[in-house]
């Protein structure tokens, strides 16, 4: 990014500048304006689409929203000026929290539609299974750090993805594929970072597309459900969504005709028919990039996607930073649970995925997914600090 | 990321290096298949879904155009709307099958007052006979029923109260098979030119009055277009088109006339199926025309049951929808004498002073005919011959005109309209048949018949017998051509288009009479004949007609038919200045002519001149 930054010029312009930035914005400044950025589209978003879905109260999203998204930040500022590093040693603490928060939510959770997700809290519904793919980042980073030498044995492999499997069967549980889905990406990230042999990626290839044929084809021949009918549904509505108008296949095509009626700039707030007249189903929630679409056409949909990609980009360039191997781990982990979370909403929304239930990162409505994106986002400003923080150590201490 | 070595802390691998140059990759990958799907979606296919994002959200809602009325030629309504409350079903947004439609049935039954069952076959039954529609499983509901489900619709998924105009016949039976139903226009009807432009749904007439003059009665219903949302709730209105009642059509039917010709065939036919023509000679208006057994068709405002319907239509019933006024084809008898007279007369085969003997009986073709009751009328030209109703005469004439050519007989008798439909606006009219050499010959070449053409069918076509089948309008025709000096009208009912208010918009034409020539001396013989059989010592309906205020010219009937009583027969033309009439009628079983027939006659014909009503049976005893 700065090759045309040259050897002779830089040790000058670091001496000037560093503790005077540091001071100034200690967190990565590109990152905070994808954020910042996302929010303030969020919440435009909100404020036009749900204006009509509370009687009485047409800003009743958008106001949780904008506190969700506040706290995020406090807290987003708050872990950055931790030293993450510190996080590695409590691995054993987050796994069984996430453990226990997702055995607590099946015992005595609310449910939405059939599924139980949350626990209803005095402002809002925590999601334990949103904050356990952070949980399970780390532990997972540094149950890997731990084993760094034998990274090229079957048995590290293996341990890392039955850790991952073992949450991520009882989220799908709940059930809730997609979140289930990110755990085990989340695992495969960060096996990939810390340099796991390409043969072992195969072999755990070759081990899903058993596991997937048997769930969902040999299994449900011998009378065993693995997926839930809805599930199914989902998946063959996607394939085909013309066959069942009525259902599954209906979202679909409404979010589509949503988009597709945007065309380039988009109809506006107010002629949103799709939107405003509650054709498109979950607006504010699962296909609020539907709504930006449909209210802003090409141009919004396509800011949206570019503040997405300027967030990737940082996440890539930060763990490229990283002070140390941990760092790098849970950079990558991240980064993949985001990118994750875009594609598969996003592609649902234009129909190119099927329905999973991920929503759009800080974009969708909803307390435990804002919440857990800026702890995220926090990680990275933290080992993007921490990395600054290295490299200024070698001249001065560390400025906080 | 290239930066300096003493600036990265700790240094990457070459292969981690890789590896998130593979990440990074991946996400580029990523983003460019979701940039080009919008692309693809908003910019190539935008226009199409913002088609289809409009049509999400309007609903047309059709509104119903009243029909017109029907009223007679005095402005009395015949026929016309109330507003009748319809449940109707709309089968696509009906609960999943099993147990919450179930439940929906069980609900709306409560509601309704029917069982649960019979709500769903209702639905089977009408979805089977038209797919798409909506489904309408009571017409007339109570306004306790109406506000119970319209304040209810969303627990009522799938069913709709509306207002609809339903058909009313507010003097029941009268007239009760010349207006015929309404209906949604079915597939096949809209494929018709007359029809074209009508919308799927459109109520439109299917039959009788309602068909012939369905464009006029017809209006154009209107459309609110309204924005909904997803759960069909409506939004606003984005357009509103009025609906355009239809306008009103006067027939020249007279209310008064109709109804005591319907009751004179009851008082003089007994109850038996029966039916009676009356019409202005001069031009063909149908003053009256009546059938019995009769119906109230105000049973058609509602959906029919089906055991119903067999009903109307079954023969030991008397198939009252059947309407024997146009439709009744039958041996015609004596009343077939004004034709076989003009067909002599025209033909010179005999002229008004021709006298023929009349033993009782003659032989032609080694067959006796014979006159009812072999009564031997002696020495008889044609007037006294009429006035009798020698049947000897008549054979003779019958045998005479057989074999000559051009077949007086025959096309004498179709030029006055027999063997084909008059041209009625009625749907449902039939031609009957008229019996001639070329016809049995055919048949009998096909080996449908015993023999070919014979003199002796012609000898029975001079009388109205063997094969020939006439329905009383067809009759009616014949003698007002005869009476009004050679026009063979066009019988009509309709009169004229009205607004609503009754102001005159159009006159409707009836359609051009053909015109035959019968020279006026040939013309008077047989008047006079008929105005003897009616009024002179003597006359087969003289007794019947015995102080009747105003010259009668008619005559009596006794068809014969096969395997039942003989059908009573009377056509009669009444002269008068400004409101002449012919009256034709017809009883089936109803015994000689002057028994039953000739009484209704008397009955309707006191009726349209003002005269006391009385029924008066007569007894004589000739075909």
């Amino acid at each position: 990014m700065s090759a045309a930054a040259g050897p002779i010029k830089r040790p000058a312009d670091e001496v000037v500048t560093r503790p005077a930035r540091a001071a100034v914005l200690p967190l990565d400044p590109m990152l905070l304006l994808a954020v910042l950025g996302l929010v303030a589209c969020s919440l435009i978003t909100l404020s036009t689409a749900t204006r009509d879905d509370v009687p009485g109260d047409p800003d009743y999203y958008v106001v949780r929203q904008a506190t969700y998204a506040v706290i995020g930040l406090v807290l987003m500022f708050v872990v950055s000026r931790f030293d993450y590093s510190r996080l590695r040693e409590l691995k054993y603490g987050f796994y069984v929290l996430m453990i226990s928060g997702i055995l607590l939510v099946l015992a005595v959770g609310g449910a939405t539609r059939g599924s139980k997700r949350w626990f209803e809290l005095p402002f809002f519904r925590f999601q334990p299974s949103e904050l356990g793919k952070l949980f399970l980042i780390l532990a997972l980073s540094a149950f890997v750090v731990d084993r760094l030498r034998r990274i090229n044995d079957r048995d590290t492999t293996a341990r890392v993805m039955l850790l991952a499997l073992f949450p991520a069967m009882l989220v799908m549980a709940q059930p809730d594929l997609g979140t289930g889905l990110v755990y085990v990406l989340v695992a495969l990230a960060i096996l990939f970072v810390a340099g796991t042999s390409w043969r072992h990626f195969a072999a755990l290839a070759a081990l899903g597309t058993v596991a997937v044929t048997l769930a969902l084809v040999a299994a449900p021949a011998v009378g065993v459900q693995i997926l839930k009918p809805y599930q199914v549904d989902r998946l063959t509505a996607f394939m085909n969504p013309s066959d069942n108008p009525g259902d599954q296949g209906y979202q679909q095509n409404q979010s589509r005709i949503a988009i597709g009626s945007g065309q380039k700039t988009g109809r506006g707030p107010e002629q949103a028919t799709q939107t405003r007249l509650n054709f498109l189903p979950e607006h504010h929630t699962d296909f609020v990039f539907a709504v930006v679409g449909e209210q802003y056409g090409f141009a919004g949909a396509a800011l949206v996607l570019s503040l997405y990609a300027l967030l990737i980009w940082r996440g890539l360039r930060i763990l490229t930073m990283a002070k140390n191997l941990y760092g790098a781990l849970v950079a990558g982990g991240i980064v993949c649970m985001l990118l994750f979370h875009v594609f598969v909403n996003v592609g649902m929304t234009v129909g190119i995925m099927p329905i999973t239930g991920v929503p759009l990162p800080l974009m969708s409505y909803g307390g435990s997914s804002v919440l857990v994106t800026f702890l995220a986002i926090g990680l990275l400003q933290s080992i993007y600090v921490q990395s600054r923080a290295a490299v200024a150590s070698k001249r001065a201490a560390v400025p906080f | 990321m290239i930066r300096l070595p003493d600036d990265r802390t700790p240094p990457i691998t070459p292969q981690l290096a890789l590896r998130i140059a593979l990440l990074g990759g991946v996400a580029l990958a990523l983003f460019a298949i979701i940039f080009f799907r919008l692309w693809y979606l908003e910019i190539l296919s935008g226009d199409k879904y913002l088609a289809e994002a409009k049509e999400n959200r309007v609903r047309v809602i059709k509104v119903q155009a009243p029909r017109g009325d029907v009223v007679d030629r005095n402005g009395t309504v015949l026929v016309d709307n109330r507003v009748g409350i319809a449940v109707q079903i709309e089968p696509q947004k009906l609960p999943p099958e099993g147990a919450p439609r179930a439940s929906l049935y069980r609900r709306l039954g409560r509601v309704l007052n029917m069982r649960p069952a019979r709500v769903r076959s209702e639905i089977v039954q009408q979805r089977k006979a038209v797919p798409y529609s909506n489904v309408t499983i009571k017409t007339d509901a109570s306004s306790a029923q109406y506000s119970y489900l319209f304040e209810r619709q969303q627990k009522f998924p799938g069913v709709t109260v509306s207002r609809v105009y339903l058909r009313r016949y507010p003097h029941h039976n009268l007239g009760a098979q010349l207006f015929g139903t309404v209906g949604e226009i079915s597939p096949e009807d809209q494929r018709l030119s007359r029809f074209r432009g009508v919308k799927q749904g459109t109520i439109v007439g299917k039959g009788g009055i309602e068909a012939t003059y369905d464009r006029y009665l017809r209006g154009r219903e209107g459309a609110t277009r309204v924005q909904v949302d997803a759960n069909g709730r409506p939004k606003g209105e984005l357009q509103k088109e009025e609906p355009q009642g239809g306008k009103q059509v006067k027939l020249s039917l007279d209310l008064d006339l109709q109804k005591a010709g319907q009751e004179a065939l009851i008082e003089a036919g007994g109850g038996l199926p029966s039916a009676f023509v009356a019409l202005d000679p001069r031009n063909g208006e149908v003053v009256g025309m009546g059938s019995h057994p009769t119906f109230d068709p105000n049973v058609f405002s509602k959906p029919v049951k089906p055991s119903l319907f067999r009903r109307l239509n079954s023969e030991e019933h008397g198939a009252p929808l059947f309407n024997r006024a146009i439709a009744g084809t039958y041996p015609t008898g004596s009343t077939f004498k004004l034709i076989t007279a003009t067909a002599g007369l025209q033909s010179g085969v005999i002229t008004p002073g021709t006298v023929l003997d009349d033993p009782g009986s003659v032989t032609i073709g080694n067959i006796e005919f014979q006159n009812a009751g072999r009564v031997a009328n002696g020495a008889v030209a044609l007037r006294q011959a009429i006035q009798v109703s020698s049947d000897v005469y008549f054979y003779k004439v019958g045998a005479q005109l057989n074999g000559v050519r051009g077949e007086p007989l025959q096309s004498w008798a179709r030029k006055l309209g027999i063997g084909r439909p008059t041209g009625i606006d009625l749907p449902g009219e039939f031609g009957g048949l008229l019996p001639t050499p070329k016809w049995r010959d055919a048949l009998f070449r096909k080996k449908k018949t015993d023999r070919p053409w014979a003199i002796g069918d012609n000898v029975n076509l001079s009388v109205g017998q063997g094969d020939l089948q006439a329905t009383p309008l067809q009759m009616a025709v014949a003698y007002a051509t005869i009476a009004n000096g050679g026009r063979v009208v066009r019988p009509h009912l309709g009169l004229e288009v009205e607004d609503a208010e009754g102001r005159l918009q159009q006159r409707i034409d009836p359609g051009a009479t053909r015109r035959v020539k019968v020279s006026d001396a040939n013309r008077q013989a047989i008047l006079d004949g008929l105005r003897l059989a009616a009024g002179a010592p003597g006359g087969t309906s003289s007794d019947v007609f015995g102080g009747f205020p105003r010259p009668v010219y008619g005559k009596t009937g006794t068809a014969e038919r096969p395997g039942q009583e003989d059908q009573s027969w009377y056509v009669a033309y009444v002269p008068d200045k400004r409101r002449p009439i012919v009256v034709a009628v017809t009883v089936e079983k109803g015994g000689f002519g002057a028994e039953s027939a000739a009484p209704a006659a008397r009955l309707i014909l006191s009726k349209w001149f003002g005269v006391k009503s009385e029924l008066v049976v007569g007894d004589d005893r000739t075909r």
